[in-house]
């Protein structure tokens, strides 16, 4: 006891020591940023003095560094405590896990029951996180995205985040192709995106195709795009990879923002066909959806398709991905993205290799570019802008690169907060760039940061993330 | 004739602001081998506080625009190095000896943050400052009104950027420090082993690098008199194609290749369209990591198992 107090002061000052070299610091990065705003309401620049903004912001640095310096000294014993509580907690769950099962029994059957539309998101975590504890993680995000449209069928703001969820987890298990399974780090992934959505455009207004002729021509195209990109870069190294796709990514948005007479440059494409039910049109009239189905027309029928075409394409990428994974081309790319100079001295061909990751990968960020463009009715280039790559790599890095479940995970934790935050526009990206640095930090693999095996001998062990070179280019 | 020679002068003086970007990006990759993302972001960041600092010089009664200038060079500097430091405090150093692309993703993150906390902090807007630096010098006078002319703020752009390079040069060859950059280029390790603070030496590149881009800055705001908070991520990129058209790793290539890439795009937008002069750029570094990915001035990288 004497010894900690006798203790306890060396450690305060040490971190009001920390504390206060943050504070200077920060007075200085923050001091003409935030202390001075270059006003020009008056037309004319002048500099705007904010103290209480530059006390706030050099505050919360020095307070933040001094707990931190503060616990991080402290190390042990905060360990020790989460370690109880965290071990206190799983016993408890574990001495009443049949009432834990029978409330969520309950609870799912009347999820599925009574499906009242306007039941709060949080009940639908609560029912997610009973579902995954029984079924497992991934039969239950299957269930929960099943069962979604009817459980919020009378909430259309729920359906459309749902649909944009869905989106970017196809374009994360899209973009995984590239950068989790070969290990080639993409940063201008939205150009294939992009080709997707305005070749899907450009072709159903100019011939007046059915969705489902287009939609894989879109996929074509972009996967073209993606061989012609690939073909002359993948023989170069990681970094030097991203930067030439991030380059080619910026040129294909300039490309779509100049060349009015094919893309309608900066004011965009608008009216584009709607995907129809097989044939069946989601309208009013006579031969619409509803008319021909017996049911009222509502418009939300269109949304719920909508919803279930984007979790078929999604689940359709995901399909193919683990088919490929077991094929010997998966097997070259996983090789490949571990040692490309063993593998060359087997006999594969690298390039050709990579270059299959590039057009699968770039088919179905085509896939989700043509469904992009169906659902918005409107594209203009402000939607494939370097944010938006960024955005999708993110999805992958955070879920773990490689990880299916962990990057449909990240998808949705990362789109839905997004949502949620929306207010606060920049203030949610800051956090965002923050987030990337500190799971980089952190959890270098991801939140799943476990493999499943593509071969294994008798049995299959999960592998741990230390065994497995991710992104070597 | 005459356009050509005029487009010369203005190609030189862009070049030399992405020389001095490119410096910044060579730097870092010679040493610890990743490419620092949010170098262009640094860039913008030096741009926006030489405004302010200007802004504020002005507003405390000092209107005398060289010394106005002087000070403010010195602000920018100081406090963007600040900068370049803290961001490789925060999100570079604690990755060293992660896998490969950790840093390059963190630098991603790093440069997201840098280009929202600059729109949070003044505003998405541009902002315009009226030209500090006017007058112009006739060089070449062919008569029926076709000259040559160079402004005083290019000429300005074009002698610091000598200067500063001079200068830089010199602390890489012959001090102590400089001696221990190039010795972390060689092997980080085995400079380790040998003494070298290491830490310190990562850190005084990233500051040097920041100082640099912060000149940069300056001269961006100064030539153009327009910069937001967006500014960095082009100029970013194509100071990183100088760097690679140079010879990454290659100081006098950094040089070199900002000037080429500012006289091409110079010359591109001049007699071919100004709208793509973007794709030019870009292309150009496409096709030099193709045919030729050492750049102008580097060494081959030798591939080991």
């Amino acid at each position: 006891m004497s010894a900690s107090s006798a203790a306890k002061p060396s450690v305060v000052t040490h971190a009001l020591k920390d504390a206060l070299i943050a504070g200077i610091v920060a007075f200085g990065l923050f001091v003409l940023l935030l202390g001075f705003l270059a006003d020009d309401t008056l037309g004319k620049l002048r500099p705007l003095p904010r103290p209480v903004l530059l006390a706030a912001a050099v505050g919360i640095v020095f307070v933040g560094r001094f707990l931190v310096s503060l616990l991080y000294y402290n190390a042990a014993a905060l360990r020790l405590l989460l370690g109880e509580l965290f071990v206190s907690i799983l016993a408890l769950a574990k001495r009443f896990r049949f009432a834990l099962l029978a409330a969520m029994v309950a609870l799912a059957i009347a999820w599925v029951l009574y499906s009242p539309g306007d039941w709060p998101l949080a009940t639908m975590i609560v029912v997610a996180i009973l579902f995954a504890v029984w079924l497992g993680l991934t039969p239950a995000l299957l269930a929960l995205a099943v069962l979604f449209p009817i459980a919020f069928y009378s909430n259309p703001y729920y359906l459309g985040i749902a649909i944009i969820i869905l989106t970017y987890v196809m374009l994360g298990w899209g973009l995984n192709i590239v950068v989790g399974l070969a290990g080639l780090l993409d940063l201008g992934y939205v150009a294939f995106y992009a080709v997707g959505a305005y070749s899907y455009a450009i072709i159903a207004q100019a011939y007046g195709w059915s969705f489902w002729v287009c939609l894989p021509l879109a996929g074509l195209f972009a996967a073209f795009f993606g061989v012609l990109l690939g073909f002359p870069v993948l023989r170069l190294r990681g970094d030097y990879l991203a930067i030439v796709t991030l380059a080619f990514g910026e040129i294909v948005r300039i490309v779509l923002l100049n060349w009015v007479s094919l893309t309608n440059g900066p004011n965009g494409i608008g009216s584009i066909p709607r995907a129809s039910f097989f044939g069946v049109p989601f309208t009013a009239d006579d031969d619409g959806f509803a008319a021909r189905f017996g049911f009222e027309f509502d418009p939300t029928h269109r949304t719920v398709f909508l919803f279930y075409l984007i979790l078929a394409l999604a689940l359709i990428t995901n399909w193919v991905t683990i088919r490929l994974r077991k094929l010997p081309v998966g097997r070259a790319w996983e090789a490949l993205r571990e040692d490309e100079i063993a593998v060359r001295s087997l006999g594969i061909n690298p390039t050709n290799t990579k270059l299959t990751a590039f057009a699968i990968g770039a088919m179905f960020g085509g896939f989700a570019g043509a469904f992009f463009a169906t659902r918005q009715g409107f594209i203009s280039p402000d939607s494939f802008t370097f944010p938006e790559s960024a955005l999708i790599l993110a999805i992958v890095v955070l879920g773990g690169m490689g990880s299916q479940i962990g990057v449909a995970i990240a998808a949705i934790v990362m789109t839905a907060s997004f949502e949620l935050f929306r207010e606060f526009e920049q203030f949610r990206l800051v956090i965002f760039g923050f987030a990337m640095v500190g799971i980089m930090i952190w959890r270098p693999r991801g939140l799943i940061s476990s493999r499943e095996p593509s071969v294994y001998l008798k049995e299959r062990k999960t592998i741990s993330a230390e065994h497995v070179a991710e992104g070597h280019g | 004739m005459e356009y050509f020679l005029q487009q010369l002068i203005n190609g030189l003086a862009l070049g030399s602001i992405y020389g001095l970007v490119a410096i910044g990006y060579t730097m870092v990759y010679g040493i610890i081998g990743m490419i620092n993302f949010a170098h262009g972001d640094i860039f913008m960041v030096g741009a926006f506080i030489a405004l302010l600092a200007f802004l504020i010089l002005v507003a405390i009664g000092v209107t005398a625009i060289p010394l106005a200038l002087f000070l403010v060079l010195l602000i920018a500097m100081l406090l963007t190095s600040l900068y370049g430091w803290a961001v490789e405090r925060i999100a570079y150093r604690p990755l060293r000896g992660s896998f490969r692309l950790a840093p390059l993703i963190s630098a991603i993150g790093m440069s997201i943050v840098l280009q929202n906390y600059v729109q949070l902090a003044q505003g998405a807007r541009v902002k315009t400052l009226p030209p500090l630096v006017t007058g112009v010098h006739t060089i070449l006078d062919l008569g029926n009104r076709l000259v040559v002319q160079i402004s005083n703020i290019q000429l300005l752009i074009i002698v610091t950027t000598f200067a500063l390079m001079t200068g830089f040069s010199w602390l890489v060859a012959s001090t102590s420090l400089g001696r221990d950059m190039r010795a972390c280029e060689q092997d980080l390790k085995m400079a380790a082993l040998l003494g070298v603070d290491t830490n310190k030496t990562i850190s005084l590149t990233f500051l040097i690098g920041a100082a640099l881009a912060s000149v940069a800055g300056i001269m961006y705001l100064l030539y153009y008199g327009v910069i937001d908070f967006h500014i960095g991520f082009v100029a970013g990129v194509k100071a990183f194609t100088a760097a690679v058209l140079g010879g990454i790793g290659s100081l006098p290539g950094a040089m070199l290749g900002g000037l080429l890439i500012g006289l091409i795009e110079t010359y591109w937008s001049a007699y071919f369209s100004v709208q793509y002069k973007d794709v030019a750029a870009f292309s150009i570094l496409i096709v030099v990591l193709i045919f030729m990915p050492t750049g102008i001035l580097g060494r081959p990288e030798v591939e080991k198992v």
